[in-house]
Protein backbone atom coordinates (compact mmCIF):
# COMPACT_ATOMS: atom_id res chain seq x y z
CA UNK A 1 0.00 0.00 0.00
CA UNK A 2 2.80 2.40 0.92
CA UNK A 3 4.59 1.55 -2.32
CA UNK A 4 1.42 2.19 -4.33
CA UNK A 5 0.85 5.52 -2.64
CA UNK A 6 4.50 6.44 -3.30
CA UNK A 7 4.00 5.60 -7.00
CA UNK A 8 0.83 7.68 -6.99
CA UNK A 9 2.58 10.67 -5.40
CA UNK A 10 5.46 10.45 -7.89
CA UNK A 11 3.01 10.29 -10.81
CA UNK A 12 1.11 13.32 -9.52
CA UNK A 13 4.36 15.26 -9.05
CA UNK A 14 5.56 14.25 -12.52
CA UNK A 15 2.40 15.39 -14.29
CA UNK A 16 1.94 18.54 -12.19
CA UNK A 17 5.58 19.54 -12.91
CA UNK A 18 5.16 18.87 -16.65
CA UNK A 19 1.89 20.81 -16.54
CA UNK A 20 3.57 23.76 -14.87
CA UNK A 21 6.45 23.72 -17.40
CA UNK A 22 3.83 23.78 -20.17
CA UNK A 23 2.05 26.76 -18.59
CA UNK A 24 5.34 28.68 -18.23
CA UNK A 25 6.24 27.77 -21.84
CA UNK A 26 2.86 28.80 -23.27
CA UNK A 27 2.87 32.10 -21.38
CA UNK A 28 6.43 32.86 -22.39
CA UNK A 29 5.94 31.95 -26.07
CA UNK A 30 2.71 33.95 -26.28
CA UNK A 31 4.47 36.81 -24.49
CA UNK A 32 7.32 37.04 -27.04
CA UNK A 33 5.27 39.33 -29.29
CA UNK A 34 2.54 40.61 -26.95
CA UNK A 35 4.12 40.72 -23.49
CA UNK A 36 6.55 43.06 -21.75
CA UNK A 37 10.13 41.86 -21.38
CA UNK A 38 13.55 43.42 -21.39
CA UNK A 39 15.79 43.43 -24.50
CA UNK A 40 18.80 44.22 -22.29
CA UNK A 41 18.08 41.03 -20.36
CA UNK A 42 17.88 39.08 -23.64
CA UNK A 43 21.38 40.24 -24.66
CA UNK A 44 22.66 39.38 -21.19
CA UNK A 45 21.15 35.88 -21.41
CA UNK A 46 22.48 35.34 -24.95
CA UNK A 47 25.94 36.19 -23.68
CA UNK A 48 25.52 34.03 -20.61
CA UNK A 49 24.17 30.94 -22.42
CA UNK A 50 26.24 31.31 -25.58
CA UNK A 51 29.57 33.04 -25.07
CA UNK A 52 29.87 31.76 -21.51
CA UNK A 53 29.52 28.13 -22.66
CA UNK A 54 31.90 28.19 -25.65
CA UNK A 55 34.99 26.98 -23.80
CA UNK A 56 33.35 24.09 -21.96
CA UNK A 57 31.45 23.00 -25.10
CA UNK A 58 34.70 23.16 -27.11
CA UNK A 59 36.65 21.02 -24.67
CA UNK A 60 33.81 18.48 -24.33
CA UNK A 61 33.32 18.25 -28.10
CA UNK A 62 37.01 17.99 -28.98
CA UNK A 63 37.56 15.10 -26.60
CA UNK A 64 34.31 13.38 -27.61
CA UNK A 65 35.37 13.53 -31.27
CA UNK A 66 38.76 12.08 -30.34
CA UNK A 67 37.20 9.29 -28.23
CA UNK A 68 34.92 8.39 -31.16
CA UNK A 69 38.03 8.13 -33.32
CA UNK A 70 39.83 6.02 -30.69
CA UNK A 71 36.88 3.61 -30.46
CA UNK A 72 36.31 3.23 -34.21
CA UNK A 73 39.74 3.49 -35.86
CA UNK A 74 40.97 -0.01 -34.95
CA UNK A 75 37.72 -1.66 -36.17
CA UNK A 76 37.71 0.27 -39.44
CA UNK A 77 41.37 -0.55 -40.12
CA UNK A 78 40.69 -4.23 -39.37
CA UNK A 79 37.83 -4.35 -41.90
CA UNK A 80 39.63 -2.18 -44.43
CA UNK A 81 37.04 0.56 -44.17
CA UNK A 82 39.20 3.54 -43.22
CA UNK A 83 37.60 5.37 -46.13
CA UNK A 84 34.42 5.66 -44.08
CA UNK A 85 35.81 6.72 -40.72
CA UNK A 86 35.48 10.48 -41.30
CA UNK A 87 31.84 10.13 -42.30
CA UNK A 88 31.00 7.92 -39.33
CA UNK A 89 32.60 10.34 -36.86
CA UNK A 90 30.86 13.28 -38.55
CA UNK A 91 27.47 11.52 -38.57
CA UNK A 92 27.82 10.55 -34.89
CA UNK A 93 28.75 14.08 -33.90
CA UNK A 94 26.17 15.87 -36.03
CA UNK A 95 23.17 13.64 -35.38
CA UNK A 96 23.72 12.66 -31.75
CA UNK A 97 26.82 13.63 -29.81
CA UNK A 98 26.96 17.37 -30.43
CA UNK A 99 23.29 18.22 -29.73
CA UNK A 100 23.07 15.91 -26.70
CA UNK A 101 26.43 16.81 -25.15
CA UNK A 102 25.91 20.54 -25.74
CA UNK A 103 22.45 20.22 -24.17
CA UNK A 104 23.76 18.34 -21.13
CA UNK A 105 26.68 20.75 -20.65
CA UNK A 106 24.44 23.83 -20.91
CA UNK A 107 21.83 22.21 -18.66
CA UNK A 108 24.44 21.66 -15.95
CA UNK A 109 26.11 25.02 -16.37
CA UNK A 110 23.27 27.42 -17.17
CA UNK A 111 20.13 25.53 -16.11
CA UNK A 112 21.30 25.30 -12.51
CA UNK A 113 22.29 28.98 -12.44
CA UNK A 114 18.96 30.09 -13.94
CA UNK A 115 16.93 28.03 -11.47
CA UNK A 116 18.98 29.35 -8.54
CA UNK A 117 18.62 32.94 -9.74
CA UNK A 118 14.85 32.73 -10.25
CA UNK A 119 14.41 30.71 -7.03
CA UNK A 120 16.21 33.35 -4.98
CA UNK A 121 14.18 36.07 -6.75
CA UNK A 122 11.06 34.26 -5.58
CA UNK A 123 12.31 33.77 -2.01
CA UNK A 124 13.31 37.45 -1.70
CA UNK A 125 9.93 38.61 -3.13
CA UNK A 126 11.49 40.06 -6.31
CA UNK A 127 9.00 37.99 -8.34
CA UNK A 128 6.13 39.54 -6.35
CA UNK A 129 7.72 42.95 -6.88
CA UNK A 130 7.59 42.38 -10.66
CA UNK A 131 3.88 41.58 -10.35
CA UNK A 132 3.25 44.81 -8.42
CA UNK A 133 4.64 46.68 -11.43
CA UNK A 134 1.98 45.03 -13.59
CA UNK A 135 4.37 42.53 -15.19
CA UNK A 136 3.89 38.81 -15.75
CA UNK A 137 7.07 37.20 -14.28
CA UNK A 138 6.67 34.18 -16.59
CA UNK A 139 6.99 36.55 -19.53
CA UNK A 140 9.40 39.14 -18.13
CA UNK A 141 11.85 36.60 -16.70
CA UNK A 142 11.01 33.66 -18.97
CA UNK A 143 11.09 35.16 -22.49
CA UNK A 144 14.73 36.36 -22.54
CA UNK A 145 15.92 33.01 -21.15
CA UNK A 146 13.74 30.95 -23.47
CA UNK A 147 14.90 32.92 -26.54
CA UNK A 148 18.53 32.67 -25.41
CA UNK A 149 18.21 28.88 -25.16
CA UNK A 150 16.39 28.64 -28.49
CA UNK A 151 18.99 30.73 -30.35
CA UNK A 152 22.22 29.80 -28.61
CA UNK A 153 21.94 26.00 -28.36
CA UNK A 154 21.95 25.53 -32.17
CA UNK A 155 24.89 27.97 -32.50
CA UNK A 156 26.85 26.15 -29.79
CA UNK A 157 25.94 22.82 -31.41
CA UNK A 158 27.19 24.02 -34.79
CA UNK A 159 30.40 25.00 -33.05
CA UNK A 160 30.52 21.57 -31.41
CA UNK A 161 30.12 19.83 -34.85
CA UNK A 162 33.24 21.54 -36.13
CA UNK A 163 35.34 21.07 -32.99
CA UNK A 164 34.24 17.42 -32.53
CA UNK A 165 34.91 16.44 -36.13
CA UNK A 166 38.20 18.35 -35.88
CA UNK A 167 39.16 16.32 -32.78
CA UNK A 168 38.42 13.06 -34.61
CA UNK A 169 40.35 14.25 -37.67
CA UNK A 170 43.43 15.05 -35.59
CA UNK A 171 43.45 11.61 -33.95
CA UNK A 172 42.95 9.53 -37.11
CA UNK A 173 45.38 11.54 -39.25
CA UNK A 174 47.97 11.25 -36.46
CA UNK A 175 47.48 7.47 -36.80
CA UNK A 176 48.08 7.31 -40.52
CA UNK A 177 44.68 7.93 -42.10
CA UNK A 178 44.89 10.16 -45.14
CA UNK A 179 43.43 13.64 -44.53
CA UNK A 180 41.94 13.81 -48.02
CA UNK A 181 40.25 10.43 -47.52
CA UNK A 182 38.76 11.69 -44.23
CA UNK A 183 37.35 14.80 -45.92
CA UNK A 184 35.92 12.81 -48.88
CA UNK A 185 34.25 10.39 -46.49
CA UNK A 186 32.61 13.26 -44.55
CA UNK A 187 31.34 14.76 -47.81
CA UNK A 188 30.00 11.39 -49.00
CA UNK A 189 28.14 10.36 -45.85
CA UNK A 190 27.01 13.64 -44.29
CA UNK A 191 23.88 15.16 -45.85
CA UNK A 192 22.50 18.66 -45.17
CA UNK A 193 19.42 17.03 -43.60
CA UNK A 194 21.69 15.53 -40.91
CA UNK A 195 22.94 19.00 -40.01
CA UNK A 196 19.42 20.47 -39.99
CA UNK A 197 18.20 17.56 -37.85
CA UNK A 198 21.02 18.08 -35.34
CA UNK A 199 20.33 21.81 -35.16
CA UNK A 200 16.58 21.22 -34.73
CA UNK A 201 17.35 18.88 -31.84
CA UNK A 202 19.58 21.53 -30.27
CA UNK A 203 16.85 24.18 -30.54
CA UNK A 204 14.35 21.85 -28.83
CA UNK A 205 16.90 21.07 -26.10
CA UNK A 206 17.49 24.80 -25.60
CA UNK A 207 13.79 25.32 -24.97
CA UNK A 208 13.58 22.28 -22.67
CA UNK A 209 16.59 23.39 -20.58
CA UNK A 210 15.28 26.91 -20.08
CA UNK A 211 11.74 25.71 -19.42
CA UNK A 212 12.83 23.27 -16.72
CA UNK A 213 15.16 25.87 -15.17
CA UNK A 214 12.61 28.67 -15.18
CA UNK A 215 9.81 26.30 -14.11
CA UNK A 216 11.79 24.91 -11.17
CA UNK A 217 12.90 28.43 -10.20
CA UNK A 218 9.29 29.64 -10.11
CA UNK A 219 8.28 26.53 -8.14
CA UNK A 220 11.12 26.97 -5.57
CA UNK A 221 10.16 26.52 -1.93
CA UNK A 222 11.09 28.90 0.87
CA UNK A 223 14.64 29.54 2.08
CA UNK A 224 18.07 28.40 0.97
CA UNK A 225 16.96 24.78 1.02
CA UNK A 226 14.08 25.53 -1.37
CA UNK A 227 16.47 27.23 -3.81
CA UNK A 228 18.98 24.37 -3.52
CA UNK A 229 16.29 21.77 -4.22
CA UNK A 230 15.01 23.76 -7.20
CA UNK A 231 18.53 23.95 -8.63
CA UNK A 232 19.05 20.19 -8.35
CA UNK A 233 15.64 19.46 -9.83
CA UNK A 234 16.24 21.86 -12.72
CA UNK A 235 19.36 19.94 -13.78
CA UNK A 236 17.75 16.52 -13.27
CA UNK A 237 14.64 17.53 -15.22
CA UNK A 238 16.67 19.26 -17.92
CA UNK A 239 18.88 16.21 -18.49
CA UNK A 240 15.95 13.80 -18.35
CA UNK A 241 13.93 15.80 -20.89
CA UNK A 242 16.94 16.07 -23.22
CA UNK A 243 17.43 12.30 -23.25
CA UNK A 244 13.72 11.49 -23.67
CA UNK A 245 13.24 14.05 -26.44
CA UNK A 246 16.50 12.95 -28.08
CA UNK A 247 15.00 9.49 -28.55
CA UNK A 248 11.71 10.91 -29.87
CA UNK A 249 13.43 13.33 -32.26
CA UNK A 250 15.99 10.75 -33.41
CA UNK A 251 13.17 8.35 -34.25
CA UNK A 252 11.27 11.02 -36.18
CA UNK A 253 14.26 12.57 -37.96
CA UNK A 254 16.62 9.65 -38.53
CA UNK A 255 14.66 6.49 -37.62
CA UNK A 256 13.74 3.57 -39.90
CA UNK A 257 15.72 1.90 -42.66
CA UNK A 258 16.46 4.18 -45.56
CA UNK A 259 17.11 2.22 -48.70
CA UNK B 1 -12.41 62.47 3.22
CA UNK B 2 -12.82 60.03 0.32
CA UNK B 3 -11.79 56.43 0.85
CA UNK B 4 -8.90 55.26 -1.34
CA UNK B 5 -9.49 51.64 -0.43
CA UNK B 6 -12.44 49.90 1.17
CA UNK B 7 -12.05 46.25 2.13
CA UNK B 8 -15.22 44.38 3.12
CA UNK B 9 -15.62 40.87 4.53
CA UNK B 10 -12.39 39.63 2.97
CA UNK B 11 -11.29 36.05 3.65
CA UNK B 12 -8.33 34.14 2.23
CA UNK B 13 -7.69 30.41 2.52
CA UNK B 14 -4.54 28.36 1.91
CA UNK B 15 -4.92 24.57 1.61
CA UNK B 16 -8.45 24.74 3.01
CA UNK B 17 -7.37 26.73 6.09
CA UNK B 18 -8.73 30.26 6.46
CA UNK B 19 -5.75 32.56 7.04
CA UNK B 20 -7.73 35.81 7.29
CA UNK B 21 -11.45 36.00 7.99
CA UNK B 22 -14.00 38.71 7.42
CA UNK B 23 -11.40 41.49 7.29
CA UNK B 24 -12.69 44.98 6.67
CA UNK B 25 -10.96 48.36 6.64
CA UNK B 26 -11.24 51.76 5.01
CA UNK B 27 -8.18 53.77 4.03
CA UNK B 28 -8.82 57.48 3.69
CA UNK B 29 -6.98 59.82 1.34
CA UNK B 30 -3.73 61.25 2.72
CA UNK B 31 -4.01 59.12 5.88
CA UNK B 32 -1.56 56.62 7.36
CA UNK B 33 -3.22 53.45 8.62
CA UNK B 34 -1.18 50.96 10.62
CA UNK B 35 -2.18 47.30 10.74
CA UNK B 36 -0.57 45.72 13.78
CA UNK B 37 -0.46 42.22 15.13
CA UNK B 38 1.89 39.43 16.13
CA UNK B 39 3.79 37.36 13.57
CA UNK B 40 1.63 34.88 11.68
CA UNK B 41 -1.67 36.64 12.40
CA UNK B 42 -2.35 37.37 8.69
CA UNK B 43 -1.03 40.93 8.29
CA UNK B 44 1.12 40.22 5.23
CA UNK B 45 -1.69 38.20 3.62
CA UNK B 46 -3.99 41.21 4.12
CA UNK B 47 -1.37 43.45 2.48
CA UNK B 48 -1.05 41.04 -0.45
CA UNK B 49 -4.83 41.14 -0.94
CA UNK B 50 -4.78 44.95 -0.74
CA UNK B 51 -2.01 45.07 -3.35
CA UNK B 52 -3.84 42.77 -5.77
CA UNK B 53 -1.21 40.04 -5.45
CA UNK B 54 -3.80 37.68 -3.92
CA UNK B 55 -7.46 37.41 -4.80
CA UNK B 56 -9.83 37.15 -1.83
CA UNK B 57 -11.76 33.90 -1.50
CA UNK B 58 -14.68 35.91 -0.11
CA UNK B 59 -15.48 39.60 0.15
CA UNK B 60 -14.45 42.52 -1.98
CA UNK B 61 -12.03 45.45 -2.15
CA UNK B 62 -12.90 48.78 -3.67
CA UNK B 63 -9.57 50.13 -4.78
CA UNK B 64 -9.10 53.38 -6.70
CA UNK B 65 -12.63 53.19 -8.07
CA UNK B 66 -12.41 49.53 -9.11
CA UNK B 67 -13.78 46.47 -7.33
CA UNK B 68 -11.61 43.40 -6.71
CA UNK B 69 -13.32 40.15 -5.78
CA UNK B 70 -12.82 36.39 -6.07
CA UNK B 71 -13.69 36.48 -9.80
CA UNK B 72 -11.63 39.52 -10.80
CA UNK B 73 -9.69 39.00 -14.00
CA UNK B 74 -5.85 39.05 -13.88
CA UNK B 75 -5.81 41.79 -16.56
CA UNK B 76 -7.85 44.09 -14.29
CA UNK B 77 -5.54 43.30 -11.36
CA UNK B 78 -2.49 44.26 -13.47
CA UNK B 79 -4.02 47.70 -14.12
CA UNK B 80 -4.72 48.19 -10.40
CA UNK B 81 -1.24 47.08 -9.31
CA UNK B 82 0.39 49.74 -11.49
CA UNK B 83 -1.40 52.43 -9.46
CA UNK B 84 0.04 51.17 -6.17
CA UNK B 85 3.41 51.35 -4.49
CA UNK B 86 4.46 48.31 -2.50
CA UNK B 87 7.48 48.03 -0.19
CA UNK B 88 8.18 44.42 0.75
CA UNK B 89 9.63 43.35 4.07
CA UNK B 90 13.12 42.71 2.69
CA UNK B 91 12.90 45.54 0.16
CA UNK B 92 12.72 43.11 -2.81
CA UNK B 93 15.18 45.24 -4.77
CA UNK B 94 16.35 43.61 -8.01
CA UNK B 95 19.85 42.57 -7.04
CA UNK B 96 21.06 42.30 -10.64
CA UNK B 97 20.31 46.01 -11.16
CA UNK B 98 21.95 49.12 -9.73
CA UNK B 99 20.01 51.43 -7.41
CA UNK B 100 19.38 53.80 -10.31
CA UNK B 101 18.05 50.99 -12.52
CA UNK B 102 15.83 49.76 -9.67
CA UNK B 103 14.23 53.17 -9.23
CA UNK B 104 13.91 53.66 -12.99
CA UNK B 105 12.12 50.32 -13.33
CA UNK B 106 8.53 51.51 -12.52
CA UNK B 107 9.03 54.57 -14.72
CA UNK B 108 9.78 52.33 -17.70
CA UNK B 109 7.28 49.58 -17.06
CA UNK B 110 4.38 51.29 -15.18
CA UNK B 111 4.52 54.72 -16.81
CA UNK B 112 6.06 53.76 -20.15
CA UNK B 113 8.69 56.52 -20.02
CA UNK B 114 11.57 55.75 -22.40
CA UNK B 115 13.56 59.00 -22.50
CA UNK B 116 16.81 58.34 -20.57
CA UNK B 117 17.26 62.00 -19.59
CA UNK B 118 13.76 62.26 -18.07
CA UNK B 119 14.25 58.95 -16.27
CA UNK B 120 17.63 60.02 -14.91
CA UNK B 121 16.24 63.32 -13.67
CA UNK B 122 13.29 61.64 -11.94
CA UNK B 123 15.53 59.01 -10.35
CA UNK B 124 17.90 61.64 -8.95
CA UNK B 125 14.95 63.69 -7.69
CA UNK B 126 13.48 60.66 -5.93
CA UNK B 127 16.83 59.73 -4.40
CA UNK B 128 17.06 63.23 -2.95
CA UNK B 129 13.58 62.86 -1.44
CA UNK B 130 14.72 59.75 0.44
CA UNK B 131 18.00 61.46 1.36
CA UNK B 132 20.21 59.20 -0.74
CA UNK B 133 22.14 61.29 -3.23
CA UNK B 134 25.22 59.31 -4.12
CA UNK B 135 24.18 55.68 -4.43
CA UNK B 136 22.73 55.60 -7.96
CA UNK B 137 25.52 53.44 -9.36
CA UNK B 138 25.72 51.11 -6.37
CA UNK B 139 24.11 47.67 -6.19
CA UNK B 140 21.64 46.67 -3.42
CA UNK B 141 24.22 44.29 -1.90
CA UNK B 142 26.51 47.27 -1.24
CA UNK B 143 23.90 49.12 0.87
CA UNK B 144 22.99 48.91 4.56
CA UNK B 145 19.54 47.65 5.64
CA UNK B 146 18.23 51.18 6.22
CA UNK B 147 19.51 52.40 2.84
CA UNK B 148 17.90 49.42 1.08
CA UNK B 149 14.57 50.28 2.75
CA UNK B 150 14.88 53.89 1.58
CA UNK B 151 15.71 52.78 -1.97
CA UNK B 152 12.69 50.45 -1.86
CA UNK B 153 10.51 53.38 -0.74
CA UNK B 154 11.94 55.54 -3.54
CA UNK B 155 11.23 52.80 -6.09
CA UNK B 156 7.66 52.39 -4.87
CA UNK B 157 6.94 56.14 -5.06
CA UNK B 158 8.71 57.21 -8.24
CA UNK B 159 5.67 56.46 -10.46
CA UNK B 160 3.38 58.57 -8.19
CA UNK B 161 1.04 55.90 -6.81
CA UNK B 162 -2.16 56.82 -4.98
CA UNK B 163 -1.63 54.24 -2.27
CA UNK B 164 1.60 53.06 -0.63
CA UNK B 165 1.64 49.66 1.07
CA UNK B 166 4.53 48.95 3.43
CA UNK B 167 5.26 45.50 4.86
CA UNK B 168 7.20 45.74 8.14
CA UNK B 169 9.26 48.79 7.09
CA UNK B 170 11.19 48.98 10.37
CA UNK B 171 11.86 45.28 10.93
CA UNK B 172 15.56 44.45 11.24
CA UNK B 173 16.62 48.08 11.66
CA UNK B 174 18.20 49.70 14.71
CA UNK B 175 15.84 52.08 16.63
CA UNK B 176 17.43 55.26 15.22
CA UNK B 177 17.20 54.09 11.62
CA UNK B 178 13.67 52.78 12.26
CA UNK B 179 12.51 56.20 13.50
CA UNK B 180 14.24 57.80 10.50
CA UNK B 181 12.22 55.56 8.17
CA UNK B 182 9.01 56.45 10.09
CA UNK B 183 9.78 60.15 9.74
CA UNK B 184 10.49 59.71 6.03
CA UNK B 185 7.16 57.93 5.44
CA UNK B 186 5.24 60.74 7.21
CA UNK B 187 7.10 63.50 5.34
CA UNK B 188 6.63 61.87 1.94
CA UNK B 189 2.95 61.16 2.65
CA UNK B 190 2.36 64.83 3.51
CA UNK B 191 4.43 66.07 0.56
CA UNK B 192 2.99 63.82 -2.18
CA UNK B 193 -0.49 63.31 -0.72
CA UNK B 194 -0.81 59.53 -1.08
CA UNK B 195 -2.45 57.18 1.43
CA UNK B 196 -0.41 54.62 3.34
CA UNK B 197 -1.13 51.20 4.79
CA UNK B 198 1.70 50.04 7.06
CA UNK B 199 1.80 46.45 8.25
CA UNK B 200 3.92 46.25 11.39
CA UNK B 201 4.40 44.65 14.77
CA UNK B 202 6.39 47.69 15.95
CA UNK B 203 4.01 49.53 18.34
CA UNK B 204 6.36 52.52 18.69
CA UNK B 205 6.37 52.97 14.93
CA UNK B 206 2.59 52.56 14.60
CA UNK B 207 1.80 54.99 17.44
CA UNK B 208 4.31 57.46 16.02
CA UNK B 209 3.09 57.63 12.42
CA UNK B 210 -0.45 56.18 12.34
CA UNK B 211 -3.53 58.35 11.89
CA UNK B 212 -5.58 55.24 12.55
CA UNK B 213 -4.63 51.84 13.97
CA UNK B 214 -5.95 48.34 13.40
CA UNK B 215 -5.03 45.32 15.49
CA UNK B 216 -5.19 41.89 13.92
CA UNK B 217 -5.42 38.70 15.94
CA UNK B 218 -5.70 35.18 14.50
CA UNK B 219 -6.75 36.42 11.08
CA UNK B 220 -9.38 38.93 12.24
CA UNK B 221 -9.36 42.66 12.93
CA UNK B 222 -10.09 42.74 16.64
CA UNK B 223 -9.61 46.43 17.42
CA UNK B 224 -9.55 49.71 15.52
CA UNK B 225 -9.06 53.28 16.68
CA UNK B 226 -6.71 56.26 16.87
CA UNK B 227 -3.34 56.35 18.68
CA UNK B 228 -5.05 58.29 21.52
CA UNK B 229 -7.72 55.61 21.86
CA UNK B 230 -4.99 52.91 21.91
CA UNK B 231 -3.65 54.39 25.17
CA UNK B 232 -7.10 54.47 26.77
CA UNK B 233 -8.60 51.18 25.67
CA UNK B 234 -9.12 48.23 28.01
CA UNK B 235 -9.59 45.78 25.14
CA UNK B 236 -8.00 42.50 26.31
CA UNK B 237 -6.32 41.71 22.96
CA UNK B 238 -4.77 45.20 22.80
CA UNK B 239 -3.53 44.83 26.38
CA UNK B 240 -2.13 41.38 25.68
CA UNK B 241 -0.35 42.52 22.49
CA UNK B 242 1.09 45.67 24.12
CA UNK B 243 2.18 43.80 27.26
CA UNK B 244 3.69 41.03 25.15
CA UNK B 245 5.84 43.53 23.28
CA UNK B 246 6.93 45.25 26.53
CA UNK B 247 7.75 41.93 28.20
CA UNK B 248 9.79 40.87 25.13
CA UNK B 249 11.76 44.12 25.39
CA UNK B 250 12.32 43.66 29.16
CA UNK B 251 13.42 40.07 28.69
CA UNK B 252 15.79 41.22 25.99
CA UNK B 253 17.27 43.89 28.27
CA UNK B 254 17.64 41.44 31.18
CA UNK B 255 19.45 38.95 28.97
CA UNK B 256 21.83 41.64 27.76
Amino acid sequence: MNFLSWIGRQAIELFSTLGFFSIVGLRAFSGVFTGTWSKEDLFEQLERVGVGSVLVVSITSAFTGMVLAVQTLDQFVRFGATGYIGGVIALSMVREMSPVLTGLVVSGRIGAAMAAEIGSMKVTEQIDALRTFGLDPHVFVGVPRLLAGLVMLPILTLFSFVIGIGGGFLYVTAHGVNAHLFRRSVEALLAPSDVYGGLLKAAVFGVLITLSSCGQGFMAGQGARGVGTATTKAVVWGNMLILVFNYILSTILFGGIKG
Amino acid sequence: MDPVMKMQGVSVSFDGREVISDVGMTLLAREITCLMGPSGCGKTTTLKVASGLLRPAKGSIELLGKTVGPETDETDLIGIRKELGVVFQGGALFDSMSVGQNIAFPLRYCRGIEDPDSISEMVLDMLEHVELGDVREKYPSELSGGMRKRVAIARSLVHSPSLLLLDEPTTGLDPTTARHIDQLVVELCRKFGFSVLVVTHDITSALGIGDSLLLMHEGRITWRGSPDEWGRTDHPVVKKFAEGMVSVRRTGVRKL
